[in-house]
């Protein structure tokens, strides 16, 4: 059993312009949260309205404009550094999957220790086919990620990501492209790997009922630029199954976001937003 | 609507990949062994119209050729050898002219025009798949050695034919030139926009996982590349081939583009064309052999298709 | 901003930016060892200095101009004809079943043999040398064209068609609206492509068949720039090889950039928001 890893994230008064001041587009403009350490923040909010530069500027791949961003008593981008280097203590899931397809998929899990030099190839593998078989993906280890269903690729990339221990992940709509029917077993394995990891997770998405299942908090976010519109503390105990669905304090949670989230939506669609 | 079926065409453009696809796969695991798996593909191709038409098509071309110059004998067409001359010529232990497959000259100019081709060609792989990898990934790598290499690519290398017999000694170094310099553009281009279409995730997954800079050239670019390589490889061989004619024809001695050459100005047109149905044959098998190697190195590609490319 | 004040901008733009120094930088050392190369002897390489003079004469000169005529028409004939019968034989290919396992395997046969290996075969065939020349250009451009047209119609989703039909489409209809519209970019590529391969051919080509009838009429320089390459060589005047060289350059590069413009223009569609 691990003990919990801190890892809070705070976000303060961020601005994200691309381009120049005056013509430039304005992604994010004076947002301001946190993300609290060991616990699932959902972020929510219509296409296009800036959570993935967020996400983006979090993992180091942009920089911000102005604000602050801190990992625990780490800044991660502020004054005089507008970009954050990537590393592994947060670790991006990407929206199409971003498992090496050149790799076998036990050689993808073990990537994040050996390329960092902190354990030898033997017992790399050896364990990153424990955490496979954690997740009942064991039998699937010399197999090519082409090889294997969408669905089965996100649970490996967490996995390769979670060999790494870090403090955060960061999962940009990991299950957009998949059906409803494999969503739903997802949300449950990713909740099992909470429950044994207990990692701070930041996680983007805009179906709502995915987000009051999964998060402890949800951040409801308006249409572009974005800022925090609404801040919801799920009060559902973990573990959580699927029976939260249709429990009644689920669907008085829902109740009250719906509208706030409905209102930025049609803002978005006013203003054309392009579907990403 | 028949004509809105995928057409033939898509199929085989898979086709090529997936068979070779399919003999990896069944060597590597207990699927259906090789030869099984062969031997249902034979009887579903014969099973499909596509053998009968591809003997349709031969037919009406060889057909053409025949009626055209040696049975209605219509004025330009009858200056061109027949395919029977051509055939009969080709087949004879005792060719009128002094090539045929039994005649060991023939041996002699292949070989010369593959060894040829097989210098340049891995030469220009050895230095344009390097090239192409640093021009990809190092953007200030490029800003210096791009515009230079675009300033001369526009100058086919075939005009380089005059200044390579100056500027090289004797009579195989220009011609090797030549056909390294047509190679070497089409593997270092290819290779660059390999890497500049890799998926930028599979860098930035790598970048969080811990990778330094040399780890994700070593184990994101290279072999996300490779699939572009490939292609490139086989584009390059068939340019290859396409300047070493060239060469040939307006120098050197031996080789396939010299025989064509020396048959025509000879007059001995049935040479001539068995000379131009070799090269088609031998640069056809060149590509094949590139495309094969290609499948074997990346098994991850060729499962990936077989399973049907699931994205 | 009109139209000169945003050329002048982007010059601007331009001469401010590192990556344009640096690539500068990189041509003009290259230049410069080369010249010295080619002062020191090495490899009797004539010097960048030589070929400028030897370029200001030649400008001056109506028969260097007449060769550059004399190419651009036969690769500009070539290229037309391989559009006006590849694009139609690519499509049929593309939408026929039958047509394409007919024509396909034959198509594939030939095409690895060199065009330039047709050289003597259309000097045979072909009643005047302007018309082998020519054809063996249009061979260059054909085979791209058609692999290009090819494989643009196969990528065209399938769900166009289907969305298609069950508005009612007829046949001819989706092949109209659908199908060609969807190739244009493909039939772009191929033709940028091919316009290139048809320069290089000719280049070889006439270099072989000793620049054709018109050659004796434009006298030495004459006879198009391959011809002007070849004859360069064979009569000892080096600097002229690689003005010819540098000429053909310059002209098969304007020819892609034209039909890319061209190209851009033919599918507004493509442009990014």
């Amino acid at each position: 059993m691990r003990r919990p890893s801190k890892g809070e994230i705070r976000i303060a008064n961020v601005v994200k312009i691309y381009g120049s001041e005056e013509v430039g587009i304005r992604a994010v403009d004076d947002c301001t949260f946190d993300v609290p350490a060991g616990k699932i923040t959902v972020v929510v909010g219509p296409s296009g309205c800036g959570k993935t530069t967020l996400l983006n500027a979090i993992a180091g791949f942009h920089s911000i404009t102005s604000g602050t961003i801190h990992l625990d008593d780490l800044m991660l981008c502020g004054p005089g550094r507008a970009q954050a280097d990537p590393g592994p203590d947060r670790i991006v899931v990407f929206q199409n999957g971003a498992l090496f397809p050149w790799k076998t998929i036990v050689e993808n899990v073990a990537f994040g220790p050996i390329v960092q030099g902190r354990l030898p190839r033997k017992e790399a593998f050896d364990k990153a086919r424990r955490m496979l078989a954690e997740s009942g993906l064991h039998n699937l280890e010399s197999n090519y990620p082409g090889e294997i269903s969408s669905g089965m690729r996100r649970r490996v990339e967490i996995a390769r990501a979670l060999m790494n221990d870090p403090k955060v992940l960061l999962l940009d709509e990991p299950y957009r492209a998949l059906d409803s029917l494999t969503k739903s077993v997802m949300h449950e394995a990713l909740l099992e790997v909470f429950d044994r990891n207990q990692v701070t997770i930041f996680f983007i998405t805009h179906d709502l009922e995915e987000a009051i299942f999964l998060g402890h908090r949800v951040v409801i976010m308006t249409t572009r630029p974005c800022r925090p519109k609404k801040i919801l503390t799920v009060d559902i105990p973990h573990p959580r199954d699927y029976s939260v669905l249709t429990a009644k304090r689920f669907r008085e949670y829902l109740d009250e976001t719906v509208e706030a989230v409905h209102e930025e939506a049609l803002k978005a669609f006013a203003a054309g937003e392009r579907e990403r | 609507m028949k004509n809105l079926e995928p057409s033939l065409a898509a199929a085989d453009a898979n086709v090529a990949v997936r068979d070779d696809a399919i003999a990896v796969v069944a060597q590597t695991s207990d699927r259906p062994s090789r030869l099984e798996a062969a031997s249902y593909r034979l009887g579903q191709w014969l099973r499909s119209p596509r053998p009968y038409l591809m003997l349709i098509g031969f037919a009406l071309f060889l057909g053409f050729w025949y009626l055209t110059v040696e049975v209605w004998k219509l004025p330009r067409f009858s200056q061109m050898p027949g395919p029977t001359a051509v055939i009969s010529e080709w087949l004879s232990p005792d060719p009128t002219y002094g090539l045929s497959l039994y005649s060991p000259e023939y041996y002699q100019h292949i070989w010369v025009s593959l060894r040829r081709v097989s210098i340049a060609f891995l030469l220009a792989t050895a230095t344009g798949v390097p090239l192409g990898l640093f021009l990809g990934w190092s953007q200030r790598f490029k800003d210096y050695v791009f515009p230079v290499f675009e300033l001369l690519r526009p100058i086919p290398p075939l005009a380089w034919v005059p200044l390579a017999i100056i500027m090289f000694q004797g009579s195989e170094t220009p011609i090797v030139f030549l056909t390294f310099l047509a190679s070497f553009y089409a593997t270092t281009l290819n290779t660059m926009l390999g890497v500049e279409s890799i998926d930028v995730s599979f860098v930035r997954a790598a970048y969080c996982l811990g990778a330094k800079r040399q780890q994700v050239f070593r184990h994101v670019i290279v072999p996300g590349a490779m699939p572009f390589i490939f292609t490139g490889l086989q584009i390059s061989v068939g340019v290859a081939w396409f300047s070493l004619v060239a060469g040939e024809m307006v120098s050197g001695q031996y080789g396939l583009g010299y025989l064509i050459n020396t048959s025509y100005t000879m007059v001995q047109y049935p040479t001539m064309v068995i000379g131009m149905i070799t090269l088609g044959v031998v640069g056809y098998v060149t590509s094949a052999g590139v495309r094969i190697v290609g499948n074997y190195l990346m098994q991850w590609r060729a499962r990936e298709l077989a399973m049907g490319g699931d994205k | 901003m009109t139209g000169t004040a945003a050329l002048a901008e982007r010059t601007y733009q331009l001469l401010l930016s590192v990556r344009f120094w640096r690539g500068a930088v990189a041509t003009i050392v290259f230049i410069v060892l080369w010249e010295i190369a080619a002062r020191a002897g090495i490899s009797r390489v004539p010097a960048p200095s030589a070929v400028v003079v030897t370029f200001n004469d030649l400008m001056r000169d109506p028969s260097y101009w007449f060769s550059w005529y004399l190419s651009t028409r036969r690769v500009f004939a070539g290229f037309l004809i391989a559009m006006l019968v590849g694009i139609p034989l690519g499509l049929a290919m593309a939408v026929s079943r039958a047509f394409y396992g007919v024509v396909f395997p034959v198509f594939e046969v030939l095409r690895p043999i060199p065009p330039l290996a047709w050289v003597p075969a259309a000097i045979i065939f072909w009643p005047t040398q302007e018309l082998s020349i020519m054809f063996v250009t249009f061979l260059g451009a054909f085979y791209t064209i058609v692999i290009n047209v090819i494989g643009g119609a196969q990528t065209i989703d399938l769900r166009y068609y289907q969305a298609a039909r069950s508005m009612g489409s007829s046949g001819w209809d989706v092949f109209r609206r659908i199908i060609l519209p969807g190739t244009v970019p493909s039939i772009v590529v191929g033709a940028t492509v091919g316009i290139g391969i048809a320069w290089a051919v000719v280049v070889a080509a006439e270099m072989i068949s000793g620049g054709g009838s018109a050659g004796s009429m434009g006298g030495a320089k004459g006879g198009g720039l391959g011809f002007f390459i070849w004859n360069s060589y064979v009569g000892g005047s080096y600097t002229q090889i690689v003005v010819g060289m540098i000429s053909i350059g310059v002209a098969g590069y304007i020819s892609s950039a034209a039909l890319r413009k061209l190209g851009e223009m033919v599918t507004p569609w493509l442009r990014e928001q």
